[in-house]
């Protein structure tokens, strides 16, 4: 019977590692079970990307400025500030009390250490380009200038000088981001970059990391050390990595998350019975859109047919029936609800439905097509249950109104990507943009004729002037109404389909305490709270 | 022995070269890098990605730093999970599987040849077709479809066990993933054992045997189950490696930071570094496994050795 000894012996060993293996951090406190769709790449500010680093990353550090729960930015590191008449010049005056998570102080030298490690070639860092107003910044990063020569400073160590190369009027929620947060030359000198891990990642932020098992959890506790640590609720937070959103709902309903990423797309009118407050649905810094590829036909030089195309959607219905989770129809490209700033909307958003289906025939026609002689086109999209669905709607939409034959093809994410960058097979492709910053210009500036994420190659000489004059204005009211001229200028050329406005949702436990819905999903643990625990 | 082992393990080398050789040049193939997103990137922040993690590089230079690490035993560092290296995942992940697919095995070879077993003994009796019926329903209904449905009824409804990987760290996160896992298998072994132990019953040492006075249960036990096995110990070199790779969807069902969801998703993320190195690990995992069984079969029936 040796097989069966060895099964045996097979069965022992098991048994014995998984007894022996004890990766999860101590459960003592208040902790906080949150949901992330996916690991971080990292949790080295600079080698991070994705909205769910920068999550985590706001929980284990600070920036000169933050936002509070309701999306208005407050001080965070910085106590305050002062600019200069000609926005050039930023100085900024630390805390003197704000502490590492080993007790040491966190000075301004920091922050320039951290600034000129983002700009760095050699750090690979995918923000480099965040702070590409301050002087040098650029020049740093094509190599042809030193990182020293970045204008950042520390005269003192309560004191941080940025200077800028042209006036940003955003640049005080750039601060805010992660790739800006401060680090301490002695972390990188020691474990060089591989200092991201739970033990040797030092906090200037709310909490700590105690342990990450990739693909998995991260658990982070309470930083001491952290100068508001006082108003700090949660004892810890367990970001449990949930890839299925199905999933995530099962252990929300199993009690075990108190915060859910996302909500499954299905089934959303249900959910919305079953959980009634617990579901929070906001506004987010996104857009879903088509667009165009405007360097080959039939789209190439042909306005009149993006705009039937455009005209022929309708959006009202494909946010009500087709998605159905409270997004907004989109008739601009800003989002409603950036700060200040007011979007400029389609010139045929307030027609009625028949009005804009005839004018979208009428034009149409005029392109040179016909029944006899349809418009048979191509509609990209990558691999999701939602996007089929919409472009399986549009898709007879066009053919409904116009006549239109169209082609729907499914293509994995990083195909399609590489189409599009290619802009050689795409004729209309879906796509989406999220903001980084909340100001009119993280959307404007995507459909620039420089700008890697200008997938319709869209390329506008008067968009650019009122970009440029708008970059340049210090005022603030002025700005805004260049700013909005140029949105009208854009979306009367119609490079892209405006769809609909993202919307973020969550299913939030009725024992959480401070959460804010604000337009940016940025939800610092540092401002939650738990009740009473079962 | 020793030089039919040898021979087979010389052979091996080769095999694993060509695997290596053939996943880099398709995993270099596929449209898109691992850097690649919507949120497209400035052309010299780009380049400079590319440089810092030497994909600027000509592709053979690419796959003779590759090898050249291979030799030290450096996998590489992950381009997704930029704070790990390959080895480190591998190594955090591997025993996880090893742990899930060693118990599911297991289940499945106990709870198979029993069942198999019972439903040879019984032949054409109704316990014999409910055996078979529902081992035609444990292959045929994929796991993507009765794992959420367990986990609603066990973990959301009844909250008798944990519906997260993470939730908990006692050892009843293990029950839910291993049963699903264990169920095609067991599905699978109960069927061979009943169609190879109805061929061994009816042999003539068995009846042999019986006219000796020998009772059933005895029978089986001492004469008829090690022969019967033979089939079982075939299916266990690729049943083991098919519990370890097709254990991703389970590993995703519950939220398992296992091997499985970690080739799935570098395959997704296009991160060249960990699917290589999974495929290294696979490869050489395989190779071994038929080689262990090779030896085995050579150990069992001697025949085989002097061939």
């Amino acid at each position: 019977m040796k097989s069966l000894r060895m099964l045996l012996l097979f069965f022992l060993l098991s048994v014995g590692a998984v007894y022996s293996c004890s990766n999860d951090a101590p459960e003592s406190g208040v902790v906080l079970q949150r949901g992330l769709p996916t690991d971080p790449e990292s949790l080295d500010p600079h080698k991070a990307r994705s909205t769910q680093a920068a999550e985590v990353l706001r929980d284990l550090g600070e920036g000169l400025l933050a936002y509070s729960p309701t999306g208005e930015l407050v001080p965070a590191a910085a106590e305050h500030w002062e600019v200069s008449a000609d926005g050039l010049n930023y100085t900024f005056r630390l805390r003197a009390e704000a502490r590492w998570s080993n007790g040491d102080p966190v000075t301004a030298e920091h922050f320039v250490f951290g600034l000129r490690r983002l700009v760095t070639p050699a750090t690979g860092a995918f923000y480099a380009n965040m702070l590409a107003a301050v002087v040098n910044a650029p020049e740093i990063v094509s190599g042809k200038v030193s990182p020293e020569m970045l204008g950042v400073e520390a005269p003192d160590a309560q004191t941080l000088i940025i200077r800028l190369a042209r006036p940003t009027p955003y640049l005080l929620s750039l601060l805010t981001h992660p790739s800006t947060f401060p680090l301490p030359p002695s972390l990188v000198e020691k474990h060089g970059d591989g200092f991201a891990r739970p033990g040797k990642l030092l906090s200037n932020g709310a909490y700590v990391l105690k342990a990450w098992v990739p693909g998995s959890v991260l658990a982070l506790r309470r930083n001491e050390h952290y100068w508001n640590n006082a108003q700090t609720a949660l004892d810890g937070v367990n970001y449990h990595v949930v890839v299925q959103d199905a999933a995530e709902l099962n252990r929300y309903r199993a009690g075990e998350l108190h915060v859910t990423s996302t909500v499954p797309p299905d089934n959303f009118a249900e959910l919305k019975t079953q959980f009634g407050t617990e579901l929070h649905v906001a506004r987010y810094l996104g857009i879903y859109y088509y667009g165009f590829n405007l360097s080959r036909p039939p789209f190439k030089d042909n306005p009149e047919l993006r705009q039937a195309l455009s005209m022929a959607v309708d959006r009202e219905q494909l946010a009500a029936k087709v998605t159905g989770r409270g997004e907004a129809p989109a008739f601009s490209w800003v989002p409603p609800g950036v700060a200040s700033y007011e979007p400029t909307l389609l010139s045929f958003a307030l027609l009625s439905r028949d009005e804009r289906e005839t004018l979208a025939r009428r034009l149409y026609k005029e392109a040179g097509y016909s029944e006899a002689r349809p418009l048979r086109i191509e509609l990209r999209y990558n691999t999701s249950d939602t996007n089929k669905k919409i472009a399986v709607a549009i898709q007879s939409m066009w053919r409904e109104v116009l006549g239109v034959q169209t082609t729907l093809i499914n293509e994995e994410f990083q195909v399609l990507l590489a189409n599009m960058r290619d802009a050689e097979v795409t004729q209309v492709f879906r796509s989406s943009w999220m903001g980084d910053y909340n100001d009119a210009y993280t959307f404007l500036s995507v459909l620039q004729a420089g700008s890697a994420a200008n997938m319709p190659r869209y390329a506008n000489d008067e968009y650019e002037s009122l970009l440029q004059r708008a970059a340049n204005q210090l005022d603030a009211g002025r700005r805004r109404l260049y700013l909005e001229e140029a949105e009208r200028v854009m979306l009367a050329d119609h490079p892209v389909i405006p769809l609909y406005f993202y919307v973020s949702k969550h299913l939030v436990s009725p024992m959480v305490g401070g959460w804010g819905d604000n337009v940016l999903d940025y939800h610092y643990s540092q401002h939650l709270s738990l009740s009473a625990t079962e | 022995m020793l030089r039919y082992t040898l021979l087979r393990v010389l052979g091996a080398i080769p095999t694993l070269l060509l695997v290596i050789v053939l996943a880099f040049l398709m995993v270099h193939a596929a449209p898109g890098g691992p850097f690649d997103d919507e949120r497209a990137l400035p052309a010299d922040v780009e380049a400079n990605i590319a440089r810092a993690y030497h994909l600027d590089e000509p592709l053979p230079k690419q796959l003779m730093r590759y090898l050249a690490g291979l030799v030290r035993g450096d996998l590489g560092p992950s381009y997704r999970y930029r704070d790990y290296t390959v080895s480190e995942l591998i190594g955090a992940a591997f025993p996880l599987s090893l742990q899930l697919g060693a118990m599911a095995m297991l289940l499945a070879v106990v709870v198979g040849v029993s069942a198999g077993t019972v439903a040879a003994l019984k032949q054409d009796t109704y316990l014999d077709r409910l055996v078979m019926a529902l081992s035609l329903t444990g292959i045929s209904i994929p796991v993507f479809v009765f794992a959420p449905v367990l986990v609603l009824l066990l973990a959301v409804k009844l909250q008798w066990l944990p519906a997260g990987w993470s939730s908990t760290t006692g050892a009843s996160r293990l029950l839910l993933p291993v049963v699903t896992l264990a169920l095609p298998q067991i599905a699978y072994i109960a069927r061979l054992t009943r169609a190879s132990m109805i061929d061994v019953l009816s042999r003539d040492f068995i009846r042999t045997a019986r006219a000796q006075g020998l009772g059933t249960a005895t029978v089986v036990r001492l004469h008829a189950l090690k022969p019967a096995m033979l089939p079982v110990l075939s299916y266990m070199g690729p049943a083991i490696a098919a519990i370890l790779t097709g254990s991703v969807v389970v590993e995703e069902i519950f939220g398992i930071p296992g091997l499985g969801q970690f080739f799935v998703r570098g395959a997704l993320n296009r991160d060249y570094t960990l699917v290589l190195g999974i495929v290294v690990f696979y490869a050489t995992l395989i190779v071994s496994l038929n080689l262990i069984v090779d030896v085995l079969y050579g150990a069992i029936d001697p025949r085989v050795r002097y061939r």
